[in-house]
């Protein structure tokens, strides 16, 4: 069943970060997270911050955080336009809480609608993160 | 005609300089390959954008009706009266002709505007190309961005930029953006482009695509398209500028490799003259002094 694989692509402005054949790509789409085997139909999606889990077979191989984008799914190919990628095993949880709590009070401090706007944004991309940690550590 | 220690003086000023042209040629060469390479990595980008762009843009144009509600960024503000002019140039000069081209396509866009009654307006990247820009039409320009991609190009600096002109689109300050920037073509040769940013203009689908039209027509969007297009638009107009940016780099390295490169060659060849001077003066102060130590002898 699981033989055909999927080509998956990671890719920033700056470079190629990922491309190799998985089982299973599963990707934090605008409208929730859904899961892609080879021979998906075709379909265009934006990408909200989280995390991009690949497996082979029922195993997770690697789970890369994405602070949004868009992805192009193939029946051969699953490519995900990135503009920053890290992996979430890098992340540091109390560094990230320090974010959410930082951001949390740019928020209230922010003077201009456009303050709070990027703040409330990059408050957003750290309690993904969060949301990224915790989701590995209970799947271990 | 000079002394001798003139002339010496004259030919280790030459050498020195000649040392430093030829290091900074091998500088300019060692961050050209860094630039092209950067410029390579983002290609598959690129690549990837054009693809989706095009799928999306097939898929709204096939449904005809509804374009009306596409974003501002695609179909412009119906208006071209205002234009912006993104000029790309370098901080740093001793590059040649590098910036003193894309200023004079500058002169020549603005010159054309005013000629059909519309308005410019100037945000330039780069001190060099404001610094030249700045006497004639120093009240056109209305931001600049000074130390981009130092030390080394990242994709925040585009978007820094491209902030600024969405900033400036949404609030109505201009109608039709353009970058004018050098376009890599060799080290030798850099070639000014003009690129249209605002309103994009939509990739033409291409008909000739094997097997294609199949695959298109049952693309499925989530969520619709309208929505896609006014999430990627912006950060594809940064990555245009991003592009735009990595050629100029490339560009401006190229430059000042051949511009450093002609001045170690001539530096060289005035060493030589130079060179061939001292000797001859050298040679006639002995002349002189022989014939001076002889006819005194004679005069005994």
């Amino acid at each position: 069943m699981m033989s055909e694989k999927i080509e998956f692509e990671l890719v920033s402005p700056e470079e190629l970060l990922i491309s190799r054949p998985v089982d299973m790509v599963v990707v934090p789409g605008g409208e929730g997270y859904y899961g892609v085997l080879a021979g998906h139909i075709p379909m265009i999606t934006t990408v909200r911050p989280g995390a991009i889990a690949t497996y082979e077979g029922s195993q997770v191989t690697d789970r890369i955080f994405v602070s949004g984008g868009f992805a192009e799914v193939t029946g051969e190919r699953v490519t995900v336009l990135v503009e920053g990628a890290l992996k979430v095993s890098s992340l540091d949880r109390a560094k990230v809480e320090q974010e959410i709590k930082n951001f949390g009070e740019d928020v209230e401090d922010a003077k201009t609608e456009d303050e709070r706007k990027t703040a409330a944004h990059n408050l957003g991309i750290a309690q993904a993160k969060l949301i990224a940690i915790q989701d590995a550590a209970s799947t271990h | 005609m000079p002394s001798l220690k003139d002339l010496k003086n004259r030919i280790a000023s030459v050498q020195s300089t000649r040392k430093i042209t030829s290091a900074m040629k091998m500088v300019a060469a060692s961050k050209l390959r860094r630039a092209q390479e950067q410029a390579e990595s983002s290609r598959p980008y690129a690549e990837r954008m054009d693809r989706m762009l095009e799928s999306l843009a097939s898929d709204i144009l096939g449904k005809g009706a509804e374009s009306h509600g596409l974003p501002k960024l695609i179909t412009g503000s119906g208006a071209d009266k205002v234009q912006l002019l993104l000029v790309v140039t370098s901080d740093r000069g001793l590059c040649g002709g590098f910036n003193s081209t894309i200023v004079r396509e500058t002169r020549r866009i603005i010159r054309a505007n005013e000629a059909e009654g519309k308005t410019t307006k100037l945000l330039c990247v780069g001190r060099k190309g404001r610094d030249q820009l700045r006497r004639d039409y120093g009240s056109m320009i209305i931001h600049y961005f000074e130390d981009i991609g130092r030390p080394r190009l990242s994709f925040a600096d585009a978007r820094t930029i491209s902030n600024k002109v969405l900033e400036l689109f949404d609030a109505g300050e201009f109608d039709v953006a353009h970058v004018v920037y050098n376009k890599f073509k060799s080290v030798i040769a850099q070639v000014v482009t003009l690129q249209q940013l605002v309103p994009l203009a939509p990739p033409k689908p291409k008909d000739d695509v094997i097997g294609g039209d199949a695959l298109k027509v049952s693309i499925e969007f989530e969520p619709e398209e309208q929505v896609i297009l006014a999430d990627l638009l912006p950060r594809n107009l940064a990555f245009q500028i991003f592009r735009s940016l990595l050629e100029s780099a490339a560009s401006e390295q190229g430059a000042r490799m051949a511009a450093m490169d002609n001045a170690t060659r001539n530096a060289g060849e005035m060493i030589q003259k130079l060179t061939l001077n001292y000797n001859r003066t050298r040679q006639a102060v002995i002349t002189k002094e022989l014939i001076e130590i002889i006819s005194g002898a004679e005069a005994l």
